[in-house]
């Protein structure tokens, strides 16, 4: 039996939470995507119909999946907000997804409620990507993480990873962490106190006998990072807005602060980026959040395909 | 002493003795087992002497005999409970709760923003246990916790 026949015996059908990839899974998925990068116009899914159910607001996940969908030859039917839908009427979600499964080969769901995407899947009799469920998982953000971590080093192995920000409510962070733990990767955490990785994690790498290092002062964590991961710090996430004063500029990235970092260390964000990242960053070599949307678009090709031909 | 108890729990003909019971959950493990809708004859004593819980309830229901999965429903809230099958007076097996390791429909999730709470979703939690601690994670938002609300 070849590797892929081997791996996608285990094949899942749907894409919740990165747990549901197994390692060999997530390799396989990132090679697909190396493919669709060198030739992006594909018409594999031709005649298919995905829906795209989006019931909060987001521009840059929608956008990426549905370019996905229509580079593959497939189309996109869906809504980008539950107000105009039945949902406003009172429908359930189980009645909602029963639906939309009717009409699709396959569903990409954000919604506000966490586990919500995990019981559509369970109620539809199609496959479901997590497109964000709540503060929980946003498995597609954390395989273009690693696609892009795997392309800028050339390896996903023995990685020197930096996480910055919102390392208590960022779900981005949280499965990154779970993902790389497969790959022997070192962690420091940059956060202010309101906003420490949570313990669950950090016992999660101990057991895994895996290393990590906590910081509150970002300047003097970056010349060793081989990936500095910077997130938002949100001011609702303070009950004292003074503090959030006192933070938010400690954990912004200026280009004063990259000059001794290596020469191969790159910058990544989930993006929206607000003030985290100065502008002029953007002009550096080590800046790659950009072409880590762009890496989106394969890598969600890749997820899709791989949910949806049964020999991809 | 010793024969007084043996009569207390020996005083049904046949059926199930749910003892060493912690008194505060007896309400509970009550609507865990649903026997509110049961007709047959139930019996309950509340803060009754125990050497090991200091403090017990004890549970004696006619003619009822529970699957392991039924019973071990109420695991989570009286982990030390056992169980003694009575057939025509005479004690003929005694059984422990285990902690099983997926529990349905009991617990509330802790987490305010998990579907189980807004949707009419049935719980699922996977159940880590070790020693007397009890970690529940939820099947749908993921989060673990050490709480144990019960729904009912």
């Amino acid at each position: 039996m070849s590797m892929d026949a081997a791996i996608r015996n285990q094949k899942m059908k749907s894409l919740i939470s990165i747990h549901d990839f197994s390692k060999d899974e997530m390799l396989h998925v990132l090679r697909r995507a190396a493919e669709f990068e060198k030739n992006p116009y594909q018409t594999l899914l031709a005649g298919k119909v995905v829906a795209s159910i989006f019931f909060e607001p987001s521009t840059r996940t929608r956008l990426s999946f549905e370019t996905a969908v229509n580079r593959l030859g497939a189309r996109v039917v869906g809504f980008s907000d539950a107000k105009n839908t039945s949902v406003s009427k009172g429908e359930t979600l189980k009645d909602t997804i029963k639906m939309v499964a009717n009409y699709v080969d396959l569903i990409v769901m954000r919604h506000p409620l966490e586990g919500s995407a995990r019981y559509a899947a369970e109620v539809a009799s199609v496959p479901v990507i997590n497109a964000g469920d709540g503060a929980n998982q946003h498995p597609s953000q954390t395989l273009l993480d690693l696609y892009s971590i795997q392309k800028t080093q050339g390896r996903l192995n023995d990685i020197r990873i930096t996480m910055v920000g919102d390392l208590k409510y960022g779900r981005t962070v949280h499965s990154l962490l779970q993902a790389l733990s497969l790959f022997n990767a070192h962690f420091k955490f940059i956060a202010p106190p309101e906003l420490q990785m949570p313990d669950e994690y950090k016992t999660y790498l101990r057991q895994k006998g895996l290393s990590f290092e906590e910081h509150t002062d970002l300047n003097n964590n970056i010349d060793d990072a081989d990936i500095l991961y910077m997130t938002r710090v949100q001011q609702e996430r303070f009950q004292d807005p003074i503090e959030y004063e006192k933070v938010k500029n400690s954990y912004s990235l200026k280009k004063s602060m990259l000059a001794k970092a290596k020469p191969t260390m790159k910058i990544l964000h989930p993006l929206p980026r607000i003030n985290e990242i100065d502008a002029d960053v953007d002009d550096t070599p080590h800046a790659y959040y950009f072409e880590q949307a762009r890496n989106g678009i394969f890598t969600r090709m890749a997820i899709i395909a791989y949910l949806l031909i049964s020999d991809f | 002493m010793t024969n007084e108890k043996e009569f207390k729990v020996t005083a049904i003909k046949d059926g199930t003795v749910i003892d060493h019971v912690p008194s505060k959950q007896l309400f509970k493990v009550i609507e865990i087992l649903e026997l509110e809708n049961y007709t047959n004859q139930i019996t309950f004593g509340m803060n009754l002497e125990s050497k090991k819980l200091g403090n017990k309830a004890i549970i004696k229901i006619a003619d009822r005999f529970f699957e392991n999965d039924d019973i071990n429903r109420i695991a989570l809230i009286a982990p030390q409970a056992k169980l003694n099958i009575i057939r025509n007076y005479k004690v003929v097996e005694k059984r422990r709760v285990t902690i099983p390791e997926i529990i349905t429909g009991i617990a509330k999730c802790v987490n305010p923003h998990c579907v189980t709470n807004h949707q009419p979703v049935e719980t699922r939690f996977t159940i880590q246990s070790s020693g007397n601690s009890i970690l529940l994670t939820c099947y749908y938002c993921e989060k673990t916790t050490d709480q144990i609300n019960v729904i009912k």
